[in-house]
């Protein structure tokens, strides 16, 4: 439609104010970092470091981060093998109960979290404990990787979609076996959607704390737990603070890595 | 690998029977443990989970007002989360999709996307942050909200936005710029072109966004506790009941009430396309 141009004008601010209302918090706990108050007195007045230098030194946070990647890969994992799997099962095959698939697939993130969370927590405790496997990490890559198939599944059911059947067909027409197919035609086709999946459901577990939270085994601390157990506690506030921070600063990576290998629109799928 | 090549029946259910196995097992299983112990309950007495069937729990639930309370304000909070992210979303993505250029829009996105890495913790404690007595806002607007229900709503439809914005972004990008034109060229003015036009796409884009929000926001107990006050939502019951309670049963049974609500959500919408646009 032709937009007058205060409408333009109109529209331009609109998305100026959203995007400030969107990056003001972040950036106060940036400047805050950096607050030599420990209780952010606002505006700061003096200027520090010295709580940077302490949140590298926090062995908890680090053994956290360390907990969170292992369970992000784990989930990760086996989100990419499932995801691809059911992708290739819903898009090159017509079946009975292939909605009910795509709609099983989605449930786990449609529910709420803490029902998911919930869930997990009293089978294992009614059923895996009783076969003797407790809870820790494993039941942590578990419950993630529930979730996690989603993201995976559509990134590279939009791939599939749009890339079609024509050059498999033309590959096996050659005389490529299905092996050679796969590996020289279909999977570099693919690839940057898994990777764009791949990168959203490590993002998606590591920024998990809900689902965690129930399905933790004692001593299995991830850092949104870290976070979350140190948010109350006034001495820790600086700390906290500084995590955040590089949690903020870091959230830049995965973005750009996915713009750069798999192009804008891959990384628009949740 | 030639004789699954040629029985694509095979080949199907090999690439189902690992994804179907733990999507059944871990998640419908685990869904499933839970609906039943719904219907079990605790000796009051030793703490002991009594294990046979008993509609105790629901009927907890249905007759005592604070429940009902409860599920109401949650119900209340997911639906203006959802409002407040449509009202901000549909403008954004307007804007990104058919107002700026094609460059600016890769950045757009790029700017939409970042903050959905932050983590979900940052952005709650920056919240925490701003509303303090004596915090950021407080010293520039000379007033704070403060911590309750108000700022629930508030840090639940900032952190849900870019769940919002990105499925109709995607589906308003896919409206191609001529079919606007076309409506502009029959006379349509901008109001009616939003209508006829817009409005079809905007829909189904809207729904899928709204799952997100108003499912993460009926389930969420942690922003509440970092900026609700004394607010309570159900997530905050059912989590009070698995934890200091120790009612894994009463717990269940209260976990129930936004599934049937979400159940419910998601068959309304199903029609209107949704679930295809997530």
């Amino acid at each position: 439609m032709t937009l007058s141009a205060p409408a333009r004008w109109a529209l331009r601010l609109f998305m100026a104010i959203g995007l400030t209302f969107i990056y003001v918090p972040l950036m106060l706990v940036l400047v805050n970092s950096f607050n030599g108050d420990r209780t952010f007195a606002w505006p700061p007045h003096d200027w520090t470091t010295r709580w940077w230098s302490a949140a590298w030194e926090n062995d908890g946070a680090r053994q956290a981060l360390v907990t969170s990647v292992q369970a992000g890969l784990g989930a990760t994992a086996i989100a990419l093998v499932l995801g691809t799997m059911v992708a290739f099962a819903v898009q090159r095959f017509q079946f009975f109960g292939r909605d009910t698939v795509s709609l099983l697939i989605v449930l786990p993130i449609a529910l709420p979290g803490i029902v998911t969370g919930i869930a997990l927590d009293s089978a294992w405790r009614s059923v895996m404990g009783e076969l003797g496997i407790g809870k820790g990490l494993f039941s942590v890559v578990v419950g993630h990787a529930t979730f996690c198939v989603v993201t995976v599944y559509n990134n590279v059911l939009a791939r599939l979609r749009r890339t079609g059947t024509n050059l498999e067909d033309a590959s096996a027409d050659l005389g490529a076996s299905p092996l050679q197919t796969f590996r020289y035609v279909t999977f570099p086709l693919i690839r940057s959607a898994l990777l764009a999946g791949g990168l959203l459901a490590f993002a998606l577990s590591f920024d998990e704390i809900i689902v965690t939270t129930f399905t933790a085994g004692p001593g299995v601390t991830t850092l949104p737990i870290w976070i979350f157990n140190n948010l109350f506690r006034p001495n820790q506030a600086p700390v906290v603070n500084v995590v955040a921070a590089i949690l903020i600063v870091l959230s830049v990576l995965p973005v750009w890595l996915a713009q750069r290998l798999a192009g804008p629109e891959a990384a628009t799928r949740t | 690998m030639s004789f699954l090549h040629r029985h694509p029946r095979l080949r199907l259910a090999a690439l189902l029977s690992a994804p179907l196995l733990w999507l059944v097992v871990a998640y419908l299983g685990a869904l499933a443990v839970l609906l039943v112990s719904a219907f079990w309950t605790v000796n009051g007495f030793t703490g002991e989970m009594v294990r046979t069937f008993s509609l105790a729990n629901f009927r907890t639930i249905l007759t005592e007002e604070v429940y009902r309370n409860v599920t109401l304000r949650s119900l209340g909070v997911a639906a203006s989360v959802t409002a407040i992210c449509v009202l901000l979303a549909v403008p954004m993505a307007f804007f990104m999709a058919k107002v700026a250029r094609p460059r600016s829009r890769h950045w757009l996105v790029i700017a939409i996307l970042t903050p959905l890495w932050a983590s979900y913790l940052v952005k709650a404690y920056a919240w925490r942050v701003l509303l303090a007595n004596g915090g950021p806002i407080e010293s520039v607007f000379g007033a704070t909200p403060g911590y309750g229900l108000f700022a629930t709503i508030l840090v639940l439809s900032y952190m849900w936005l870019p769940y919002m914005i990105l499925p109709i972004y995607a589906g308003l990008e896919r409206l191609p710029d001529s079919l606007l034109e076309a409506s502009a060229d029959l006379g349509a003015r901008a109001g009616r072109t939003f209508r006829a036009v817009v409005l079809p796409i905007l829909i189904p884009s809207v729904f899928a966004g709204s799952i997100f929000t108003f499912s993460l926001s009926l389930g969420d107990y942690i922003a509440v506790q970092i900026v609700g006050g004394k607010t309570q939502l159900i997530g905050n019951l059912v989590y009070a009941n698995i934890g200091a309670a120790n009612n894994l049963p009463f717990a269940a049974a209260i976990a129930t009430v936004p599934v049937v609500i979400m159940v419910i959500y998601l068959v309304a919408v199903r029609r209107s396309g949704a679930l295809e646009e997530l």
